[in-house]
């Protein structure tokens, strides 16, 4: 498998600007004879599609749900970071590209992760140009808020709705551009078959959801901006349509997939009420700044609340352990986010967890409503307090939140060079579905960054680099009645009647659960070699019940979520394996990967970068063949390896 | 808060596709948790029909957190249930009394045909977004984001505008399916700001003329809209749609606008 990242050459502040002049162009009355087909519209692949067919591309953009203002960009809360320093903190490209290179534990290449920092100030400019109302100072000016894993507020806003204002942002642009005509979009669509000829990526295979027609769509680039594979763990705080289909039939297609073990826990999340859930609800990490996590110092005080004894208002200040603050003086409450998932496990394994399960710790506004009054802690957070009350029942105002972690973002994706392609040329992969900027671990407010810094700067450079690459004579010449498109069709067909066909006796979403069920306690918050290894048996027998014993109703000539359930779960129970044994393979911790034989002595993760400063990148060899870790070597050349300390 | 399972009986709407005609058809769901989402019931009746062999229900969500506007089912008349300010997916059932008759039906208006059982078709919407809601910039072209200072009153009315998640609530609660309050959020979002200038007039005139070739009616200020928005978006924002779209009418009859 060809790694080659292809990171310019030069000192790491020069090489993007470097790399856009040497980059061959598209002379701008050529670029109308390319044809690029954008899979997904969140703010990576809405941002790009609307600035591709601007630049006169022909995009054809396609999303599974009803509008492209649907994807699950939207869902995110509290903001994206940007190295503005309107503060005058101290703030500088080079400080953010620190943050992150260090919050991602030393496992991001630093030449992407410095090109994220240098644009992000441009996506804050952009993003206020077309009318996102970010939140604002009496003098007018942009207000910024602070986030885990940095000392410096660089985080931009709009109250706890960012994600939704940024992708209605990205998605005016995009609907703008559809209105013009150079981009069509087509909703209701999933891709199901990535179209591979001569080694080149040339398009892609969708089934229409209303109409259940399989189609072909050929292309000169294809660019797969399809999010993050929570859901392979059922319970996430992910829309019920994410998915890795996308992506993994890229892997399918020869596409490297890397890190795939890397997935954040996000640590405020509303804890499971029961077995009858079907998702997890985030609570943004920005209410961190103003609330202090705590669980009770004793075990009988947590069982007492537990059993509906005590409330937690009974609990004195001398009994309750801030553990964050405890443990991290410096970074507090605002400790990164594995840091803060870790510790609430803990204190939960400690049986001193609170809600009815045990599982979940408190986040106590108390000492910010005295100091501020609950006027400004309702402008800053009230709509994520009215969402806790109409989910729990419960005023937090008056009592403590209850959260505790939750799968959340999913830092591996497909490999992608400096250029966002993958290692099957002429395919891209935008935003949460590659895996280059955030390493181990994601800081807060940069996955909103990364994704309009991928579309919006990044991609319309690089793309244009490639397809200049291929020449003129072959441009908008792919044809989908080639026999790649042909053995495509017949692919997703067959697979699709072989769903219906089955008629066994259990329910798509059943399987699901119980894969979920092993995801994660093999590969969530803490991982154990034996117990992977058992996962990696299990799962196999669980994809083996699937294809004997699913049931999927109704037909394939129409709208059919179920059928549309079975081919994302058919999937997830091949992926899941990948990521076992992606974890088993990286036999040390690092950010969100700890691996319980590796830790500090204080339960820190214990990172060996001899053996594992590298990306894992994971090779398909054959349905049920051992697939081959491939590694790419990652060097620090200007942060240096250190023991990240939150302390 | 209690635990044990409630029952309910489901009067849902089924419909094969937009030309077959549907009809109400009676569920029954039991040991349903209090703490449970009225999608997660949902979710629940799914696998007992699919146990039984018989067809799911077909109905339209995602992020299952109120934002992305996907869900959209009438509940006992009520486009998102009974809960003020709350879309379906934010709807828990410790609102609903033990053994309740519920009635699901999809958000019904003229200019959104229903695909299937409590599936609706809204790109109509998304068309209106076609005609002007937007600002015309060009990525990269831009000033620095703190050139433009944006008054905090401004800013914040903008965004009370901007927090509508299109999800149609206001077109089906509506006597006449007029889509004023959605249109009007985005037009009062864009023409308020100093950005937003350059193309106001433009805007409303080319945004109304899309309504209107939807087929979505007009505004007769019943403030139904107002009362279901999850979002809490009001009629002013139809209020000052409707003045810029005078000024702009004017305007264009002296051929100044479009």
């Amino acid at each position: 498998m060809n790694l080659d990242s292809k990171i310019p050459s030069g000192a790491i502040g020069e090489k993007w600007v470097n790399h856009k002049f040497s980059t061959k162009l598209v002379n701008p009355a050529n670029k109308r004879k390319y044809k690029v087909i954008v899979v997904g519209s969140g703010l990576a692949g809405a941002s790009a599609a609307a600035t591709l067919g601007e630049l006169g591309y022909q995009v054809l953009c396609f999303c599974y749900q009803d509008s492209p203002r649907r994807a699950h960009s939207i869902a995110a809360q509290g903001g994206i970071n940007a190295a503005k320093n309107y503060q005058n903190d101290g703030d500088s490209v080079y400080r953010l590209f620190y943050d992150t290179v260090k919050g991602g534990d030393f496992r991001s290449r630093e030449a992407n992760v410095h090109r994220l920092a240098e644009v992000s100030c441009n996506i804050i400019d952009q993003c206020v140009a077309q009318g996102v109302p970010f939140a604002r100072e009496y003098g007018g000016l942009l207000d910024n808020r602070s986030f885990g894993g940095a000392q410096v507020s660089r985080t931009f806003y709009a109250r706890g709705q960012t994600g939704q204002q940024l992708l209605l942002g990205a998605y005016s642009a995009l609907e703008r551009q559809i209105g013009l005509g150079t981009v069509k979009m087509y909703t209701r669509h999933e891709m199901l078959d990535l179209v591979v000829e001569d080694g080149r990526a040339v398009g892609i295979v969708t089934r229409n959801m209303v109409t259940g027609a399989v189609e072909p769509w050929a292309a000169d680039a294809v660019l797969l901006c399809t999010g993050g594979y929570s859901n392979v763990f059922f319970l996430s705080t992910n829309a019920t349509g994410c998915n890795v289909t996308a992506a993994y039939r890229a892997y399918k297609k020869g596409a490297g997939f890397a890190n795939p073990c890397f997935t954040q826990i996000h640590p405020t999340c509303i804890p499971q009420h029961g077995d009858q859930q079907s998702k997890l609800t985030l609570m943004s990490e920005s209410l961190r700044n103003d609330g202090r996590i705590w669980v009770p110092k004793s075990r009988e005080d947590a069982a007492a609340i537990r059993a509906g004894k005590k409330s937690p208002n009974d609990i004195p200040e001398a009994d309750r352990d801030y553990y964050l603050e405890r443990k991290y003086p410096s970074f507090g409450n605002l400790a990164p986010r594995d840091i803060s998932s870790r510790a609430a496990k803990e204190a939960c394994d400690d049986k001193r967890g609170v809600a009815n399960t045990g599982f979940g710790v408190y986040l106590d506004f108390k000492d910010a409503i005295n100091r501020l009054g609950q006027p400004k802690i309702e402008e800053r957070y009230g709509n994520l307090f009215e969402m806790y009350e109409r989910i729990t029942g419960v005023d937090a105002y008056k009592e403590p939140m209850q959260i505790y972690p939750a799968p959340h973002y999913t830092m591996g994706g497909l490999w992608v060079d400096y250029n966002l392609m993958t290692t099957i040329p002429g395919c891209f992969a935008l935003g949460e579905a590659n895996f280059s900027d955030h390493g181990a671990n994601r800081l807060g407010a940069s996955a909103l960054m990364q994704g309009l810094a991928d579309g919006y700067f990044v991609i319309p450079y690089t793309l244009g680099g490639y397809l200049a690459g291929l020449g003129l004579a072959s441009a908008g010449k792919n044809s989908p009645e080639s026999p790649a498109f042909k053995a495509s069709l017949e692919y997703v067909k067959e697979r699709t009647s072989k769903f219906l066909s089955i008629k066994g006796k259990r329910t798509p979403r059943s399987l699901h659960q119980e894969l979920g069920h092993i995801m994660w306690e093999a590969c969530g918050m803490a991982r154990e070699a034996s117990v992977l290894e058992k996962a990696i048996e299990a799962i196999p027998h669980l994809r083996e019940e699937f294809w004997k014993n699913v049931t999927v109703t109704g037909s394939g000539e129409e709208l059919n979520q179920q059928l549309e359930m079975a081919g994302r779960v058919a999937d997830f129970l091949e992926f899941g394996e990948l990521m076992c044994r992606d974890a088993l393979a990286r036999d040390e911790s690092c950010g969100c990967h700890l691996r319980v034989e590796h830790q500090y002595p204080d339960g820190e993760a214990k990172r060996d970068d001899e053996k594992f400063a590298h990306v894992a990148v994971w090779e398909y060899k054959g349905d049920n063949v051992t697939p081959v870790r491939n590694t790419e070597p990652l060097t620090y050349e200007n942060v240096h390896f250190a023991v990240r300390s939150y302390k | 808060m209690s635990n044990e399972g409630r029952s309910y009986t489901l009067r849902i709407w089924r419909q094969k596709n937009r030309n077959t005609p549907g009809k109400l058809v009676d569920y029954k769901v039991t040991n349903i948790s209090p703490g449970s989402s009225f999608l997660e019931m949902l979710d629940l009746l799914n696998e007992d029909l699919v146990a039984k062999g018989e067809e799911a229900i077909a109905f339209d969500n995602d992020c299952r957190e109120g934002i992305c506007g996907m869900c959209s089912l009438t509940i006992n008349g009520i486009p998102h249930g009974p809960e003020r300010r709350t879309t379906v997916c934010q709807l828990h059932m410790r609102k609903f009394e033990d053994g309740a008759v519920i009635t699901i039906e999809p958000f019904r208006a003229k200019p959104f045909p229903i695909v299937k059982d409590l599936v609706v078709d809204r790109s109509a919407f998304d068309r209106i977004i076609q005609a002007g809601g937007f600002i015309s910039v060009r990525t990269g072209g831009v000033p620095d984001a703190n050139a433009i200072a944006i008054p905090k009153d401004v800013a914040d009315v903008a965004m009370d505008a901007a927090a509508c998640i299109g999800c149609g609530a206001c077109v089906a609660a509506c006597k006449n399916s007029s889509a004023m309050l959605f249109t009007s959020a985005k037009a009062s979002q864009l023409n308020r700001l100093p950005q937003g200038q350059a193309e106001k007039d433009r805007r409303v005139l080319l945004m109304i003329s899309q309504l209107d070739k939807e087929g979505f009616g007009s505004c007769t200020n019943y403030g139904e809209c107002q009362a279901v928005c999850p979002k809490g978006i009001t009629l002013d924002h139809i209020a000052k749609m409707h003045r810029d779209y005078a000024v702009a009418s004017f305007k264009n009859v002296f051929g100044k606008v479009l």
